[in-house]
């Protein structure tokens, strides 16, 4: 059948849809989706890392080569610095930014180095808003147990900890630089419902989350006059006798040259690894995503959680060809968004977590029931008729972060 | 519906790729066809360094100027978003420098007058028009500085929310105004200074502070990790 008449269907299902509700999984069932169809279950895309602080963990082939891979620092390099600062921040997205704002702020001499410009990172992209537990029937012991269950238990609780009850005054730090969250008639924060949360706790900037903070957090590092060093990609820490890390050796990309940078504390704000292309999967992530800090502290003697699990996001554009990987928010799904199979069928609750909504998309293409593209690839239709806009198929599943 | 017909996975390729002549920077190549100018980059063997960053227009790295077959008409976009078609003229923007005002945002005694101290071009637009015509956002970047100018700075933070600070309408300013750097200063301005203050926000900073929630906290990080499943499951 081919794809016109195929959506066909899409429309004439539409009302019945409506009046559908589809439960959330059992964490039984969830359990059993996941791990027959989930990416992080498809034991061939994985391998145990040969040596270093994860030897024997099994992690993506594509993560656990380059782990493995030789410096590019030959012998006799001179570590002579061209630069010394108290803190070294490397990445330039919202956690570089934060970090070198706050140390900046509490009096230290801070150097902000980014493979791209200022502000070219996946944070630009985070639309769909940023979870913080403000609104009053909600807190951060909820904002801590929904995490929990979304992190199937796996989190550190301490840095959670950190991480639920600091957010908060980072709302408040982030409104005082200027960034304008949306709000309700009475003037406090508006909150939007989430996948995976039970109280509502997003807070947005319309459509434009990321990209308002990020707009803010460059202008900050700028009038701060924090040292920039843009287009330097690390490519290897620097250590003591006692494997402290005293710094970063990085690459311009402008002239190849190497520039040294010591320093009495660096941060490694490098951010994910979506264009590894994991599995061989498309990706929303920026240009640099390519988990480029796992691999420097790696090498240092780090040893790395989590190297088995990714995050698939569900919904990303695989039709037309050149928005592959883009992303379709959550919100779309939030706000009334069906996903629907080639037989004009929900298969699961839109709003249920990420890895679940994955993996069904995932058992739906492969048990037959996807769209194939004009361009030859699978995917299910995301029908968001409560938007009125027109249906595009939608992606099995595109954008790793970890 | 019949079995058969609904296994649409073994459905043969639709189409397959045709090539389109584009010229890049002046120098002609054949790419496939629906691909953006930034692929078409990568595929004509071009290095790309500066021009790409997040891929999902939202960076404003890869402004680029083009121009489509037989059309006189030179416009904007961003790279990472345009499709190539045949016969289109592309060309990469190169950074500009802008002149960006330093400022302490919070410190700002009068925002409205400070703009004048901190962009004295501002007010001297001309009204040409240059910079909306350029802005592949399609904001009326013009009425913006206007507006700024005559302190509707709400308008401005509206009207701006979506600029990807890609500086496309920079260059063409005959007054010298870089329009973008404008609106940042003026959204800034009026979320620090001409926006409610959160008053649910500060409670919750102060339950927090006051220790509200310890008892809780105690009890949670308390359990074994059957204990914290089941709680978990309690919580819809
Ligand atoms: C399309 C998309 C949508 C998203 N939507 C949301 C959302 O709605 N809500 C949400 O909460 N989260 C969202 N996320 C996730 C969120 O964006 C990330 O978790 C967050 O931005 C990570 O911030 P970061 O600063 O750690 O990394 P990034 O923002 O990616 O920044 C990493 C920085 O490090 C630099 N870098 C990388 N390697 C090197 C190197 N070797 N040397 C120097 N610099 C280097 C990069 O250039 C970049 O500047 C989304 C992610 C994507 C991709
Ligand atoms: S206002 Fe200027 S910087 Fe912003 S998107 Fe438009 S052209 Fe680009
Ligand atoms: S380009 Fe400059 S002078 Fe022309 S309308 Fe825009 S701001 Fe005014
Ligand atoms: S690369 Fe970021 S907008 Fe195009």
């Amino acid at each position: 059948m081919d794809i016109h008449a195929l959506q066909q269907i899409v429309h004439q299902t539409r009302d019945a849809r409506r009046k559908q509700t589809l439960p959330k999984l059992s964490p039984a069932d969830r359990d059993q989706l996941i791990h027959k169809y989930h990416p992080d279950f498809r034991a061939s895309a994985f391998r145990p890392i040969r040596f270093g602080p994860n030897v024997g963990d099994k992690t993506a082939i594509e993560l656990a080569t380059l782990l493995e891979g030789d410096s590019s620092i030959v012998d006799g390099f001179d570590l002579t610095p061209h630069y010394t600062t108290d803190v070294l921040v490397v990445g330039g997205g919202g956690a570089g930014c934060a970090a070198a704002l706050h140390a900046h702020g509490a009096g230290a001499k801070v150097m902000l180095a980014t493979k791209l410009r200022l502000g070219d990172s996946n944070s630009v992209m985070a639309q769909g808003g940023m979870q913080i537990s403000v609104a009053p029937e909600d807190s951060p012991v909820t904002h801590f147990v929904d995490t929990l269950k979304g992190g199937h238990m796996q989190n550190d609780h301490q840095l959670l900890k950190v991480m639920v009850e600091e957010g908060p005054s980072i709302a408040k730090w982030l409104l005082s630089l200027g960034v304008l969250f949306d709000r309700d008639g009475d003037g406090n924060l508006h909150v939007k419902k989430g996948g995976g949360s039970s109280k509502p706790r997003l807070l947005t900037c319309s459509d434009y989350t990321g990209l308002e903070i990020m707009r803010v957090l460059k202008d900050e590092v700028l009038n701060q006059k924090i040292q920039l060093l843009e287009f330097c990609a690390a490519v290897e820490l620097t250590s003591d006798e006692k494997g402290n890390c005293t710094g970063a050796i990085f690459k311009d990309l402008d002239n190849q040259r190497h520039v040294v940078v010591a320093a009495k504390s660096v941060i490694l704000a490098t951010g994910g690894i979506g264009r590894l292309h994991i599995q061989g999967f498309p990706t929303s992530n920026h240009y640099g995503a390519t988990g480029d800090g796992l691999c420097l502290s790696y090498r240092l003697g780090a040893k790395l959680m989590h190297v088995d699990t990714f995050q698939y996001h569900p919904s990303g554009a695989v039709y037309p060809e050149q928005l592959i990987g883009a992303l379709v928010t959550e919100g779309i799904r939030s706000e009334g968004g069906h996903l629907v199979n080639a037989k004009g069928e929900r298969f699961v609750n839109e709003l249920d977590t990420r890895d679940v909504v994955s993996a069904s998309i995932i058992r739906e293409c492969e048990e037959g029931r996807g769209i194939r593209t004009m361009s030859g690839r699978i995917g299910v239709w995301l029908d968001t008729p409560l938007l009125d806009a027109a249906s595009g198929p939608c992606n099995r599943s595109c954008c790793l972060r970890l | 519906m019949a079995q058969e017909d609904s296994n649409v996975i073994d459905q043969p390729e639709v189409i397959r790729h045709k090539m389109v002549t584009v010229e890049i920077a002046g120098k002609k190549y054949d790419v496939p066809e629906g691909i953006t100018i930034i692929k078409a980059l990568w595929y004509s063997g071009q290095e790309v360094v500066r021009g790409a960053g997040c891929l999902g227009g939202f960076c404003g790295a890869c402004a680029a100027y083009y121009r489509t077959k037989d059309d006189p008409k030179v416009r904007t976009c961003l790279a990472c978003q345009m499709a190539v078609q045949d016969g289109m003229s592309i060309t990469m923007m190169p950074p500009f420098p802008a002149r960006k005002a330093t400022y302490d945002i919070q410190a700002l005694k009068d925002p409205k007058q400070d703009l004048f101290n901190l962009y004295p071009e501002a007010p001297l637009c001309r009204n040409c028009n240059a910079c909306t015509e350029a802005c592949p956002q399609k904001i009326d970047v013009r009425e913006g500085v206007w507006k700024a100018v005559f302190g509707d700075f709400k308008s401005v933070s509206e009207m701006f929310m979506d600029c990807v600070m890609c500086g496309m309408c920079t260059p063409v300013c005959i007054a010298d105004i870089a329009p973008n750097l404008v609106a940042l200063y003026v959204s800034r301005a009026q979320g620090a200074h001409f926006t409610e203050k959160p008053v649910g926000l500060d409670t919750r900073i102060k339950e927090i502070q006051d220790g509200r929630f310890n008892d809780e906290w105690t009890k949670l990080l308390k359990m074994n990790e059957k204990e914290l499943a089941d709680h978990c499951a309690t919580v819809k």
